[in-house]
């Protein structure tokens, strides 16, 4: 494991009464990419404004290569490369002229500002597009130049937030086949999302964040680990089950935890063929019916939910 | 590239990208100050003024109604017409055509002249005013005033008819009772001199009121003073006067530039809505130089305004420098930088676009009012003269007429630049102080 490159430590900020991030601590390797994951609301923007130093926190610091970023115009915050979740974009001005303005404030030379800038396009797909202003793009393009104009001072650690929101599965690919080349070249990635998917696809740990605190910090591997190698079965009812009956279902073979949402009951198994058998039947003695049934290997989601007993794309 | 060099071309390249907002930040305060400067005199001696639109009544036909008919005829800033009847003449000025009417009545010369000597019932002349025209109301009332006193004192100081006034004027004295003796004989003294003088002149042949015109040696009886009319500015080798553009195209430019500076504060704003300022605060970069990069296009622009309109009224309008032209060009220049501080002043109080849009109206219309961008601050009550001298637009005013048709010389631009850059320091120290620099 290379030495961590971004180090957060017991991060805190307030606006007001709101309190955004409660005490937020995790470190990040060079060269790792790592997920920061949580609903919405759960402190995940504004962790990541701390990081870049948009925003001041109140309690806590970061340190980039174990220093901590001073002022405005610290040399360090060229090591960071933000790729914000809105469209950080000039709409009248041409793609190229975008990346030469945004490079520019990296005091890069002219040399640079030409060779990067077509280098970030061809990466991202858009060389075709340089003279183009963004109001011509497609969504996913504009997404696309989002992420370019990150990468022409060649930072270290990218800060991805939400990159993906609001494009298409086409779109989506094509960032992730960017992002996975920029993850071969060695860039640190942090990337925050409540896209589970995008977290499994491309990071190796994950850290999950609730209501402004670190719930989970672990490799993507021991997180699926805690929740065993069993797996999750889902019995759909035609009416919610009674409260009495959790506790029934869990002393039954093969079931190892039980827990119910709405008209669902949700069991960790341990083996389906066992467990299966025995819940259909003891659900039939009960008079229930049993109006869909389906099994899937534990996931980040389920993870979540065991963390946290909420899903993750609940507000 | 230096980031303050980037962010000022960028800004430069979004201003000149948008077209059409590009022409109308031109174009606008060209067509307004245009309308303004022909309502102000336009250009003086180019254009011939309209006058103002009087009516003469004429019920005496007397050699002194005529007489006075033919002064007011002669007035350049005059436009009489002669309507058929007193009703017809009232009724014009009621409908607004007219900004007053004056009728003369019957036996006026005879009245007028008796009424000088104190006998008698004085005429009365009829001025209908309209209410909403009262300074050009009150140039009529000077130049009737004017015309029937050299009139009547040139019909009671000449010939046959000034004899008679006297010789009645004699009678009255004789006949007057309880006038003290002493006072009695020096009056009858002094108007049996005239009549004496009167009857000398009718005799040599010489009119007595003939030297009444300008330079006349003569002596007689006339208005005691001339009047020579000269402008106080500096004239150029090609001999320019007043020109009524030069103040409304600096006021019209100068509230235009205010309005695009607080545009381009807005845009920083905008820019905080739509992520951007996370990009921007993200670059090592320190707000001083945001601000300065935001300050310096927005200057850039604002001075470009200001050149090409002014540039269009020299070319069309025949406007000109008669004073200092490095001042003129120092006054635009301030006036640039003034705005542009004053659009980051403005967005840092505002703190939101909604909110810095309704406060940026209100401080406008302050600033070009009482600035005097519209109208000339001379116009302007006494109190409010003396108010406005805290609002930096009076200044940038002053510096546009000294430099442009007061013909004044460098040192009367140093005054209003210093003040416009001492109010752009003010604004831009509390736009740096109290913008919300934090991202969202």
């Amino acid at each position: 494991m290379n030495p961590p490159i971004l180090e957060v430590r017991g991060l805190r900020k307030t606006f007001g009464s709101l309190v955004a991030v409660e005490e937020v601590s995790f470190s990040v390797a060079a060269g790792e990419c790592v997920g920061l994951l949580g609903p919405n609301g759960a402190g995940k923007t504004t962790t990541l404004s701390m990081l870049a130093g948009l925003i001041r926190p109140d309690a806590g610091e970061v340190l980039i290569a174990g220093r901590a970023l001073t002022g405005d115009t610290d040399p360090a915050k060229r090591r960071l490369g933000l790729v914000p979740q809105d469209l950080a974009l000039y709409e009248d001005l041409s793609a190229a002229e975008n990346l030469a303005f945004f490079g520019a404030l990296y005091s890069l030379s002219r040399a640079e500002l030409r060779d990067r800038g077509a280098a970030a396009l061809d990466l991202v797909g858009l060389s075709g597009r340089a003279k183009d202003p963004p109001r011509t793009f497609s969504g996913g393009m504009k997404r696309r130049l989002n992420l370019a104009v990150a990468l022409l001072h060649d930072p270290e650690i990218l800060l991805l937030d939400e990159p993906t929101v609001g494009v298409d599965p086409q779109s989506r690919n094509a960032i992730f086949d960017n992002l996975e080349t920029l993850r071969a070249r060695g860039k640190t990635i942090l990337y925050t999302t409540h896209y589970l998917e995008e977290v499994e696809r491309l990071c190796s740990r994950v850290v999950i964040v609730d209501h402004g605190r670190v719930l989970a910090d672990a490799p993507l591997a021991e997180l699926r680990a805690r929740e065993g190698e069993g797996q999750r079965c889902t019995v759909e009812l035609a009416a919610p089950a009674p409260a009495d009956w959790i506790a029934a279902l869990r002393g039954l073979p093969g079931v190892r935890r039980v827990a119910a949402r709405e008209s669902q009951l949700i069991f960790e198994v341990a083996d389906l063929t066992v467990a299966v058998p025995a819940v259909t039947a003891w659900l039939a003695q009960h008079g229930a019916q049993i109006t869909q049934l389906s099994s899937a290997r534990p996931n980040l989601e389920s993870v979540f939910l065991s963390l946290t007993g909420r899903n993750l794309r609940d507000d | 590239m230096h980031p303050l060099l980037a962010l000022i071309g960028k800004d430069l390249r979004l201003h000149v990208h948008n077209r059409r907002a590009l022409i109308l930040t031109l174009a606008v305060p060209i067509a307004i100050a245009s309308f303004f400067g022909s309502l102000f005199g336009g250009q003086s001696g180019r254009v011939k003024p309209s006058g103002v639109p009087v009516a003469v009544v004429d019920l005496d036909h007397s050699a002194v109604s005529a007489q006075v008919l033919s002064n007011l005829l002669a007035e350049a800033g005059l436009r009489v017409s002669f309507p058929t009847n007193e009703a017809a003449a009232q009724d014009a000025v009621r409908q607004g055509q007219l900004a007053a009417a004056v009728v003369i009545p019957a036996n006026f010369g005879r009245d007028a002249g008796r009424g000088l000597f104190g006998g008698g019932a004085k005429p009365d002349v009829v001025l209908y005013e309209d209410p909403g025209r009262q300074m050009e109301s009150g140039l009529v009332r000077g130049l009737l005033t004017q015309h029937i006193i050299s009139a009547v004192a040139r019909n009671v100081f000449n010939g046959a008819s000034g004899r008679q006034f006297t010789r009645e004027g004699l009678a009255r004295i004789e006949e007057a009772q309880g006038m003290p003796a002493g006072d009695r004989e020096l009056l009858r003294t002094m108007l049996g001199g005239v009549d004496r003088w009167l009857a000398r002149v009718e005799t040599n042949g010489t009119s007595a009121a003939g030297a009444g015109g300008p330079g006349g040696g003569g002596g007689g009886f006339s208005l005691p003073f001339n009047f020579r009319e000269e402008p106080a500015v500096r004239e150029a080798v090609h001999q320019f006067q007043y020109n009524g553009y030069a103040h409304s195209f600096g006021g019209m430019s100068m509230q235009f530039v205010l309005m695009a500076a607080i545009d381009w504060g807005l845009a920083i704003l905008l820019e905080r809505q739509r992520g951007l300022w996370r990009r921007l605060r993200a670059a090592p970069i320190s707000r001083g130089t945001l601000l300065a990069g935001r300050a310096a296009s927005s200057a850039l622009i604002g001075f470009g305004t200001l050149a090409v309109c002014w540039g269009f009224s020299m070319v069309v309008f025949h406007v000109r420098v008669l004073g200092s032209w490095p001042g003129f060009v120092l006054c635009n220049l301030a006036v640039a930088v003034f705005a542009a501080s004053l659009g980051l002043f403005i967005a840092a109080v505002g703190r939101t676009p909604e909110a810095t849009r309704g406060l940026a109206i209100f401080v406008i219309l302050i600033l070009v009012m009482l600035g005097g961008a519209w109208i000339p601050s001379f116009i302007f009550p006494e109190w409010l003269q003396q108010a406005s001298v805290v609002i930096p637009t009076r200044w940038a005013m002053e510096g546009f007429d000294g430099m442009t048709w007061r013909g004044l010389g460098f040192a009367a631009a140093v005054k209003p630049v210093l003040v416009l850059l001492f109010s752009s320091l003010v604004c831009g120290g509390l736009a740096w102080r109290w913008f919300r620099w934090e991202a969202d």
